[in-house]
């Protein structure tokens, strides 16, 4: 009792959360307000998705088998103890990366690209697993670490991002490469990366961009930047999604052409339609006020996130609840950026609203975390 | 493992993050308002620009085939038609893999190996870009809603409902109504500008017969319409806007009545042959058969390889149209013209008689010309044959005379008078001359002068004289109207506007001489000496008629012809010529059998089937005038 008000006295707010008994939602490690904006976006994504399919059934009740896997997947990740994830860092990095090389020896793959594993029937993409690997190893090794980090630890933390980022670069996979660099990359952020390292870094990677281009990318990534740089050149080739898919969302107006409706998305004119550029039919049946819900939604998720962060107990988790979160807003803005085109064509489905499978259940995954941390009881300090 | 934990400033950590969570917030508001920023660009300011290139994009203007104009006989029988059918064509160029698409489809229809073979053969042909090529036709319902279910699967093939023309009667018309098929290449490349915009939705023209004559006629004007198609240019909607309507092609009306047509098919049989019936009185052709015949639904859709080389290959040649392409040697049936042409000319008299001795001999000449009785008898037609009997009884040696007299100036002029050695213009295209020789022509063809034992030949129907049966049954009716030619014609009226003939020059003759040489033809049928008098039996009416025979091969001076001995193919033509009735002449029919022997037992039979055909018609609709009238 004494020892009780003793704490009490020096931890208010911790004690106000030991008095109360523990909501079920929270004993469950469900974060609503999370949750709900969830369910909103995937209903969202599911009506969208309908259209953007040529109303073809097939793809939703696919989808939505998908979404029920995540959720569970989401629920299941939710119940993790974060000291576990914690121990368990090292091992699911190091799997991870032996997949990724068992992929460029094994892997099978389409369009000249080597993304897959086969085991017996069941195929999957190993750089899934580093979406999420990745940030759980920079935060284990940084939070273990002073912050914010010495030069020394910065260069190890960039080694620990490169070697998965150059990997699947190989396969080749660009926009994959990408984004799980910069989910490493967001937690050296967090964890407080002195911004004359950042802006080295810009300065770096402005004067590096020419031997990249000469050396390092390839043609059809370079076609890319051509492409977004100038699409009308190239109306028939690699200009066309572009155009198509400016022409849906401009021609989409305010208030869309209404559900089904949409002329560019119905009669095909818009390649991918239902999966990286769905915001197009999006942007096409529901207009400009689509739009804005659907980025209010995005935002919320985003909001809720960071809050969590915010609110975490340790660095650990501070630091792994902001990557997720961040890396989540990366992906929604660099999909609609393509599909609006402000950026280049890199193939990023957008989040919970494209078709497929994998990409959903590792996000539903991160987001599991992401509710792991929000609703952990208040450790008592050893 | 690592750095002590009592090292680590905890709240300087949670410091430097919040902090950091704040720019991140910032950054993420930013981004996230350029987005907007950027689609109320897109989608408010730049709206009006996106919207007309999206209408750009799905709307097409496509071109509407009109429906081509229907054929009827003169009766209102239809002998052309359009049929509703569906095709099931594959557009090449949308197919990625077009042995896969096929294969699948040959899962859900049936496709003969001659589809196959036709619809590889249409692939190689000459077309516009993105044209479907026909791979099925007359796909069933069952066959349809197949395709519609794999519809996903079937990239680039479409199922059309399509008129496709039918003709009715099938080979009853094959030759003088003809048959539309595909454009082909050879006629694509002829097309001018204002062809391909008349064609732009049609896939067919008229390739024979009145056909390919009325095409232009027929065809119609296309329409034009506005199509909502998909990036693959298929279309999905058509639109209500900016529609302008096909003009259907104008309908014939022919003068061809369906009944004697086809009494003239049945009593040719299956023999080799031809009847071409003309209405005297305004030239209209009421029957032309040419046996045998063919389907001419085959050839719509496109005719497989092996049927075509079967009707092609054939000895008996049914793609041949004998009453206009046929040139056969008149025979005797030149014989009235001739004998009224010597009246007119005063060469000779209906006193003039000669001694008929079963030969004819040119003077200082011992070639022997015989006449057709000399194989049964070696006395001729007797001593005193005049005009009358030479026609009644055809009698050679008479011609042979009248021919030396007459000499081949005079006879060309009759001849030409009649329309021998001419197209008769009728509007069936691809129409041969045949031959009227002429002192001119020989020297030309041949570079000789004229003989004349050429003359002989020209009087007796022979040589080089070669006649079409529609030539013959125009002469014929020139001869029932007493001189007045008319171009013959199948065609009566176009969309109920009448079409009159342009006139051309008359065969003159004083109506005496066209009283005798009708009376002589009248005893040909009618009088017990008369050649073709075996048809005259049991007829209510009187006709008027002269038979024919033509050689075949020539027979050698001092040779028997033996009919039996000589191969079927190489056996004299049958032919018949005649009107009726002999008052008030109605009807005009020419008659050739090949290879059929004598014309007054092969051919006359079926002139008068013919005739009383027509009389039974006349009959029948004048019961209906009287019981309509009263």
């Amino acid at each position: 009792m004494s020892l009780a008000g003793d704490f009490r006295r020096r931890m208010p707010e911790a004690s106000h959360d030991l008095r109360r008994p523990l909501s079920l939602w929270r004993r469950v490690h469900v974060d609503v307000p999370l949750l709900l904006a969830l369910l909103a976006l995937t209903a969202y994504g599911l009506v969208v998705l309908y259209s953007a399919s040529g109303q073809n059934p097939y793809y939703v009740k696919r989808q939505v088998v998908f979404f029920v896997i995540a959720y569970m997947m989401m629920f299941a990740v939710a119940q993790v103890r974060l000291q576990m994830l914690e121990r368990w860092a090292p091992w699911l990095y190091l799997g991870g990366i032996g997949l990724l090389l068992l992929v460029l020896y094994f892997g099978t793959g389409a369009k000249g690209a080597q993304r897959w594993l086969s085991l017996g029937g069941f195929r999957f993409q190993p750089s899934e697993i580093l979406k999420l690997a990745v940030p759980i190893a920079v935060a284990t090794y940084l939070s273990q670490r002073l912050l914010p980090p010495r030069f020394s630890q910065v260069v190890w933390t960039l080694v620990i991002i490169a070697v998965p980022a150059l990997l699947i670069m190989r396969q080749p996979d660009l926009g994959t490469s990408l984004l799980i660099a910069a989910s490493g990359l967001i937690v050296l952020f967090f964890a407080g990366l002195p911004w004359g390292y950042m802006f080295g870094a810009l300065a770096t990677v402005v004067l590096g961009s020419w031997p990249m281009w000469q050396f390092v990318l390839h043609d059809y990534q370079k076609q890319r930047i051509i492409t977004l740089l100038n699409p009308e050149a190239d109306k028939l080739g690699a200009g066309w999604n572009i155009i198509q898919s400016k022409t849906a969302i401009g021609s989409g107006g305010l208030h869309g052409k209404g559900w089904l409706n949409g002329t560019q998305s119905q009669l095909d004119f818009l390649p991918e339609g239902h999966t990286d550029f769905i915001i197009a039919v999006l942007a096409e049946e529901f207009g400009l006020v689509g739009v804005l819900v659907l980025v209010a939604l995005y935002l919320w998720v985003i909001a809720r996130g960071l809050m969590i962060s915010l609110k975490a107990q340790d660095t650990f988790s501070r630091l792994l609840a902001g990557s997720i979160t961040l890396t989540f807003f990366v992906y929604v803005f660099v999909n609609i950026g393509m599909v609006a085109g402000m950026l280049p064509v890199v193939g990023v489905p957008l989040p919970l609203v494209s078709h497929g499978g994998t990409s959903i259940v590792t996000l539903m995954m991160g987001f599991g975390i992401l509710m792991a941390i929000g609703t952990e009881r208040r450790r008592v300090v050893r | 493992m690592s750095e002590p934990l009592h090292l680590k400033d905890y709240s300087r950590e949670a410091r430097i993050f919040a902090y950091r969570v704040m720019i991140a917030a910032v950054v993420v508001v930013g981004l996230s308002l350029s987005l907007v920023a950027r689609f109320y660009n897109l989608q408010v300011v730049k709206y009006r620009d996106y919207a007309t290139q999206s209408d750009r994009n799905r709307v097409h203007v496509q071109s509407v085939p009109p429906t081509r104009g229907l054929i009827y006989d003169r009766n209102g029988v239809l002998l052309a038609d359009n049929r509703p059918s569906y095709t099931l064509s594959i557009v090449k160029e949308r197919v990625s893999d077009l042995d896969t698409t096929v294969a699948l489809l040959q899962e859900l229809v049936t496709l003969s190996a001659a589809d196959m073979e036709n619809f590889h053969e249409r692939l190689q042909q000459r077309r516009r870009p993105f044209e479907a090529v026909p791979l099925r036709y007359e796909l069933n319902e069952e066959e349809i809603a197949r395709i519609a279910v794999n519809e996903y699967r079937l990239e680039g093939v479409e199922v059309e409902a399509q008129l496709v023309r039918r003709y009715p009667l099938g080979k009853l018309l094959a030759h003088s109504v003809g048959y539309v098929g595909r454009i082909s290449d050879r006629e694509l490349s002829g097309f001018s500008e204002e062809q391909y915009r008349r064609y732009s939705g049609t896939h067919i023209i008229g390739k024979i017969g009145l056909e390919k004559q009325y095409e232009s006629v027929l065809l119609g004007e296309a329409g034009f319409q506005n199509v909502e198609t998909n990036a693959r240019g298929r279309v999905l909607r058509v639109l209500e806007r900016g529609r302008i309507d096909p003009q259907p092609g104008k309908n014939l009306v022919l003068h061809l009545d369906t009944e004697l047509q086809r009494m003239g098919f049945e009593a040719l049989g299956d023999r080799r042959g031809a009847v071409v019936a003309i209405d005297v009185a305004s030239g209209g052709v009421l029957a032309i058969v040419s046996t045998p015949s063919y389907d001419p639904n085959l050839f719509v859709t496109g005719i497989s390889y092996k049927n075509y080389r079967q009707l092609n290959e054939s000895l008996d040649l049914p793609l041949f149209d004998r009453t206009l392409q046929g040139q056969y040697p008149p025979g005797s049936t030149l014989k009235p013209m001739l004998g009224l042409g010597a009246l007119q000319q005063n060469i000779i008299d209906t006193k003039f008689t000669i001694n008929d001795p079963g030969f004819y001999r040119l003077p200082g000449e011992e070639r022997l010309y015989r006449d057709w009785t000399w194989k049964k008898t070696k006395s001729g037609h007797g001593s005193h044959v005049d005009l009358y009997i030479a026609i009644q009884q055809s009698c050679d040696t008479f011609f042979y005379d009248l021919a030396y007299r007459m000499g081949i100036d005079r006879m060309h002029a009759v001849g030409a008078a009649f329309g021998l050695g001419q197209h008769t213009g009728v509007d069936i295209p691809s129409e041969r001359a045949g031959n009227w020789p002429s002192r001119q022509w020989k020297r030309s063809a041949r570079g000789l002068h004229w003989f004349p034992g050429d003359s002989l030949n020209v009087g007796l129907g022979q040589g080089d004289v070669l006649t079409t049966p529609l030539q013959l049954a125009a002469m014929t009716a020139t001869l029932a109207t007493r001189g007045e030619r008319r171009r013959p014609r199948l065609v009566k009226a176009v969309d109920s506007v009448e079409i009159v003939p342009r006139a051309l020059d008359n065969a003159i003759a004083d109506s005496r001489h066209w009283d005798y040489v009708f009376n002589a033809m009248k005893d040909v049928v009618h009088s017990a000496r008369g050649t073709a008098q075996g048809i005259s039996r049991g007829a209510t009416y009187k006709m008027a008629g002269k038979t024919g025979t033509a050689q075949v091969v020539g027979i050698k001076q001092g040779e028997y012809y033996d009919e039996e001995a000589l191969d079927e193919r190489q056996r004299d033509h049958a032919l018949f010529v005649g009107f009726a009735p002999y008052e008030t002449p109605k009807i005009a029919v020419a008659v050739i059998v090949e290879n059929a022997g004598s014309g007054s037992t092969q051919a006359a039979p079926i002139a008068r089937k013919m005739f009383d055909a027509y009389m039974e018609l006349e009959q029948r609709q004048l019961a209906r005038l009287d019981g309509g009238g009263s």
